[in-house]
């Protein structure tokens, strides 16, 4: 039951196959006996998933309801959930109720999906590896020893594991993507401004974007054309209409031109995940796509402008842990500057104390123009690129990171070893265009994720893109042993 | 690109961070080596690229200044380290 699609499972929803309790119940009894094996829950919602998988099945029994009702879900730990514990893997909001709704969660919630729980993640969304978490490292289900990616990992893992049907991520610099790679899963990033970001605990906010993680293309159409769309409480989100994310699908993908940016095969990517990538390829020269050779030029400086320009935007955004209005206080304050000075050191990890500090020099006075000035003009290099690229091809095909999933602690000792991992996904950010992660095959038992990149808002066509591709592949079907027994 | 422990301490400082000697040490290396990763931008020629802040270059948009919440006062309190008579309550700031 746990391995069914979001399609199968509203259709039998929909029969009185089974009821929405029942599927709740099956995903909560796989929860309490493998999440402590991977740790990817921070909070898991049992009462209220049976209260809203009630109301689903009452909701079903009317012959109301969407493919989503009734359906359990879960959230990384940076939406925002009335009433429901959301600490974005920090020990700042260990105690943080919100008193209002993400805009994504909420659409997720009219319309009746089931909130099993909310997911572990890298405190404040900084981090490859999900080893930033306040409340400990995530597992990768298809090896306990090596991370799930980061920084959603924890939404990864319980896809990967059966621990939930679908979950939501957001994506910085790779964050859905990277982990949906590494577990085995798919993801999207869409278009910067597609999704509203009214509730999501702000990194940095001019490249942060939420998004579905689930099994399969067809299903994060699903949960795209729940959590799409104009909002008015995000006052950059765009007003471009939403399309149909499901209409498109089953679209053949003859004479559909994919670039391969030569940037992206170059030294760094483990031979054996290219490998998978160059298969991939070739099954979408089977399916009728053409495929020629790009180039990214400024791929390279993707990795400083971003390094730049997201600490900036974080130290601006995470002064509001101040210890006055939420989260951790320190005890017995002498003065106002030294509750802001220890409530801030002692609620804030180690990596996220580093990149608010390179955000604070970046911005100080004297080093403005040198650092974030400088970013953003790389910024627009880095986006004409990806502008002249695909006004010759449809979508620019390349791995979503240069290796398989790495050892728990392996990347510790070296500061800057972790930044490096991002090269391949960071540049989409920066210029705001979505992309996907896909399942593409296996590197030494460990899965490999083909990276889909596609214009300004073609969401809907790199799903149809993505779903060709595993009507013709079963990647996305593959389970880790681990999951299979319970 | 290097800093040194007093450069540490006043970026800690401006970033209302406390830090301990041992931390200071710790985050002038690793601060260091990211600021010699972000270097590499300064061998970039960008003269006459405008600075790219929002990806759909979008201006922000704005909305009536009119009301559009009711009072959610007990609710953000709940939140609140220590609160008194319905307001924040923080050290005290003036003598």
């Amino acid at each position: 039951m746990f391995e069914q699609s979001i399609s199968v499972l509203a259709q039998k929803l929909r029969n009185k196959d089974i009821s929405s309790v029942e599927l709740t119940r099956t995903f909560l009894d796989r929860i309490a006996k493998l999440n402590p094996l991977l740790n990817s829950y921070i909070t898991i919602s049992e009462e209220l998933a049976l209260q809203q998988a009630q109301a689903a099945d009452e909701r079903l029994a009317n012959g109301q309801g969407s493919s989503l009702t009734g359906i359990p879900v879960a959230h990384k730990d940076l939406f925002c959930t009335q009433g429901t514990l959301t600490t974005c893997g920090s020990k700042m909001l260990h105690n943080f109720i919100p008193p209002y709704e993400s805009t994504v969660t909420q659409r997720i919630k009219d319309a009746g999906a089931v909130m099993l729980g909310k997911t572990n993640m890298d405190e404040f969304a900084m981090g490859s590896s999900n080893e930033n978490s306040f409340y400990g490292a995530v597992k990768n289900p298809w090896n306990l020893d090596t991370v799930p990616g980061g920084s959603s990992g924890g939404s990864a893992a319980a896809v990967a594991a059966g621990l939930t049907v679908a979950a939501t991520g957001t994506d910085t610099g790779g964050s859905i993507r990277q982990p949906a790679s590494f577990c085995g899963i798919t993801g999207l990033k869409p278009t910067y401004g597609r999704v509203s970001r009214f509730g999501m605990i702000a990194y940095a906010s001019s490249l942060d974007q939420g998004g579905p993680m689930a099994k399969s293309a067809e299903d994060c159409a699903h949960l795209m054309q729940t959590i799409a769309g104009f909002d008015d409480k995000d006052s950059t989100c765009s007003e471009t209409p939403k399309d149909d994310y499901l209409a498109n699908l089953d679209t053949p993908l003859t004479g559909l031109k994919i670039g391969l940016p030569k940037e992206y095969f170059g030294d760094g990517l483990d031979p054996k995940v290219a490998d998978v990538i160059m298969t991939a390829v070739k099954e979408f020269e089977k399916l009728g796509a053409t495929v020629k050779e790009i180039s990214l030029p400024n791929l390279q400086l993707s990795i400083p402008s971003y390094y730049v320009i997201a600490p900036s935007e974080a130290s601006s955004n995470l002064s509001r842990f101040d210890g006055v209005r939420f989260g951790h206080r320190c005890e017995d304050p002498k003065d106002l500057l030294d509750m802001y000075m220890r409530t801030r050191a002692e609620g804030f990890g180690r990596e996220v104390q580093k990149r608010i500090m390179v955000g604070t020099y970046a911005l100080s006075e004297g080093y403005y123009d040198a650092y974030y000035l400088k970013a953003q003009k790389i910024r627009r290099l880095i986006k004409n690129d990806f502008v002249a690229a695909l006004s010759e091809v449809d979508v620019i095909m390349g791995p979503v990171a240069p290796t398989t999933a790495f050892g728990i602690g392996s990347k510790a000792d070296d500061p800057v070893a972790m930044y490096l991992e991002d090269i391949y996904t960071l540049s989409v950010n920066l210029a705001g265009i979505p992309a996907m992660s896909v399942p593409a095959g296996f590197a030494d038992g460990m899965p490999v994720g083909l990276q889909i990149m596609g214009n300004y808002f073609a969401e809907a066509k790199l799903l149809n893109v993505a779903h060709q591709f595993q009507q013709h592949t079963d990647w996305h079907l593959q389970t880790p042993t681990m999951a299979k027994g319970a | 690109m290097s800093i040194d422990k007093q450069d540490v301490q006043k970026i800690a400082h401006l970033a209302r961070l406390a830090l301990t000697e041992e931390d200071a040490v710790q985050y002038q290396h690793s601060l260091s080596s990211v600021l010699s990763l972000v270097e590499q931008m300064q061998s970039v020629n960008t003269d006459g690229v405008e600075p790219l802040s929002n990806p759909l270059e979008m201006t922000q948009r704005l909305r009536e200044d009119v009301v559009t919440e009711g009072n959610h006062r007990e609710e953000f309190l709940a939140n609140a380290p220590q609160t008194e008579a319905g307001l924040f309550l923080v050290p005290k700031v003036i003598d």
